[in-house]
């Protein structure tokens, strides 16, 4: 038995990264687990310069969840390659898969190309699904035709495999889905945050600064699987699960929806080490079902899951 | 060095007005811990995600302990309040940076409300000559433990206990002056108590308040604005967990 996926010709080590956001590039999170037992570390989204971000407060907590609209508050490529690149060399076994935000197409394709030649980059994530910025990211994740341009163009410049991260905030994800693909994007992941509100009663005002922002964590576990599940179904590109993944079991529905790989999000904040206790979680339940490869765990079509208890 | 740790309840009782006073035993992170850092308290409901950054009110670095006084602010606070000798909480620090313990002439520790209590470790290990001021709604709490450390100002809003007003009321009352000042509490006083520092020309350490998520550093979900390009995010923001949540009054724009 292994672990190991294939992404878009990658091999991860095993089917557990970090998403976009949660994680930093890992350094914060290094003193407390260790980051080279994940399978890659998706780093938070990379602009072409430092952007400052939404006003304060940008985090509220709900039931089960938590709203953020940090607006992808990042130093720049420039930065990002000097000091995240050069953190993550010491992780030569895991992944890393730089998440990539832009105002414009333009913008985009200039962290883009600034990457291509980063040998420490294996994949590039393309952010077109962030709720909380007014230009960019969601305004290319709403439209299918959108969609589909930006993907080319990012394709026609990426010298790594591109993943598109596709927003729950739309009418039929399989479109999206479908969309990415016939754009040429060599794996989608999915879902971003869907946008929420939160009011303070008592000071009588906005949670959030920002008034809206994406809301993650458990509570949205059941929409995430089902959106996966009608992606994975759609498209023959490997798909990305994630969305409120606390625990091994979590992890194991969003592989059996058919992901190929599941990032591990604002679990990171419950437990800084929830995602290496993912990853043998998975292994344990693996062996329970006699399972080889980490593909089996996906139900069939006909609707009987592999392997035997 | 950041530790994560099953810390043991060793006390827990209530000062009055929905705060509480929490002792806790921990291997590593009292012996480690500084004045004005503070921990992360996780919440064991599993539906209330995100740890609770909570001050250090005293540390006891010989016998490993460490007492948190806190307000039941909801119900991840209220959890906490209800636990018991014996139980166990999971925590994580200690986190941030605190307040700096150089010898810098005079001192003014100034508290309010619920940012009273990271002053009293301050109060017992800064060096030099020290004059506490807090100011309370009306009870006052932790007065007696003060009063050990320096000589203490008083300003409640209700009048009922030294200057009627706020500590820039009792500041000005008691013609209190000094070298620095170093402050925790509600934003308006500290904006206030940025003024008075600017007029006097003296020096102020401000302890900052955001929600936070990871309390790591990493989601950047506890910024504040700061003066200058910070050299960590590249641009005008400063994270409370990390680079604060102790900053130089001049330094942060709020």
């Amino acid at each position: 038995m292994n672990l190991e996926v294939n992404i878009a010709g990658v091999v991860l080590k095993n089917p557990v990264m970090t998403a976009s956001g949660t994680f930093g590039s890992g350094m914060e999170y290094a003193e407390l687990m260790d980051p080279g037992l994940l399978g890659a570390i998706v780093t938070k989204g990379v602009a072409s310069v430092p952007w400052p971000g939404n006003p304060g407060p940008r985090i509220a907590e709900t039931a089960s969840g938590m709203l953020n609209a940090i607006g992808l508050q990042n130093p720049g490529v420039d930065t990002f390659v000097k000091r995240d690149l050069k953190f993550l060399e010491q992780y030569p076994d895991t992944r890393v898969i730089v998440n990539v935000c832009g105002h414009t197409e333009e913008e985009y394709l200039e962290v883009v190309d600034r990457l291509a030649d980063e040998e420490r980059v294996d994949l590039l994530e393309i952010n077109i699904s962030c709720p909380n910025v007014r230009e960019g990211g969601l305004a290319f994740g709403q439209n299918p035709k959108t969609a589909e341009a930006i993907t080319k163009s990012v394709k026609r410049h990426a010298k790594q495999p591109v993943i598109m991260k596709l927003s729950p905030n739309v009418t039929d994800i399989r479109e999206m889905a479908r969309a990415a693909e016939s754009g040429g994007a060599d794996a989608i992941s999915l879902i971003n945050t869907i946008t929420g509100m939160k009011f303070d009663i008592m000071r009588r005002k906005f949670a959030l600064a920002n008034r809206t922002g994406g809301l993650s964590g458990p509570a949205i576990k059941p929409v995430a699987v089902r959106m996966v599940y009608e992606a994975a179904h759609t498209v023959s590109i490997p798909v990305i699960g994630m969305g409120g993944i606390q625990t091994w079991q979590d992890a194991v529905e969003f592989l059996m929806a058919g992901a190929s790989a599941v990032s591990v999000g604002t679990a990171n904040f419950h437990d800084p080490e929830a995602a290496p206790k993912i990853v043998e979680g998975i292994r344990g339940y693996m062996e329970r079902f006699g399972m080889e490869s980490v593909s089996e765990i996906a139900l069939t079509e006909s609707g009987s899951a592999s392997g035997a208890s | 060095m950041k530790y994560k740790e099953e810390a043991e309840i060793l006390s827990q009782e209530s000062l009055g007005e929905d705060i509480f006073s929490m002792w806790l035993r921990t291997e590593h992170i009292a012996k480690e811990a500084e004045p004005g850092q503070f921990l992360s308290l996780y919440c064991r409901d599993e539906s209330r995600l995100l740890p609770r950054p909570i001050s250090l009110c005293e540390i006891d670095r010989e016998n490993c302990r460490l007492r948190l006084v806190y307000r039941i602010a909801g119900a991840g606070t209220r959890e906490f309040a209800g636990l018991q000798a014996g139980d166990r909480i999971t925590v994580l620090g200690p986190l941030g940076h605190g307040f700096p313990l150089a010898e810098s002439g005079r001192a003014l520790i100034v508290g309010g409300g619920i940012g009273v209590p990271p002053l009293l470790q301050l109060a017992r290990e800064l060096p030099g000559e020290k004059t506490l001021v807090m100011g309370y709604r009306s009870r006052t709490y932790l007065e007696q433990e003060l009063r050990k450390e320096a000589p203490l100002v008083i300003s409640t809003e209700d009048g009922s206990l030294g200057t009627k007003g706020n500590v820039i009321d009792a500041i000005r009352e008691n013609h209190l002056t000094a070298d620095t000042i170093y402050a925790c509490g509600p934003l308006p006083m500290l904006r206030a108590l940025k003024s008075f520092a600017q007029e006097h020309h003296m020096k102020a350490w401000i302890s900052m308040e955001e929600k936070m998520a990871c309390g790591i550093g990493a989601c950047l979900g506890c910024v504040v604005t700061s003066r200058d390009i910070d050299d960590h995010s590249k641009v005008r923001n400063v994270r409370v967990c990390a680079e604060g949540p102790v900053f130089d009054a001049e330094e942060v724009i709020f």
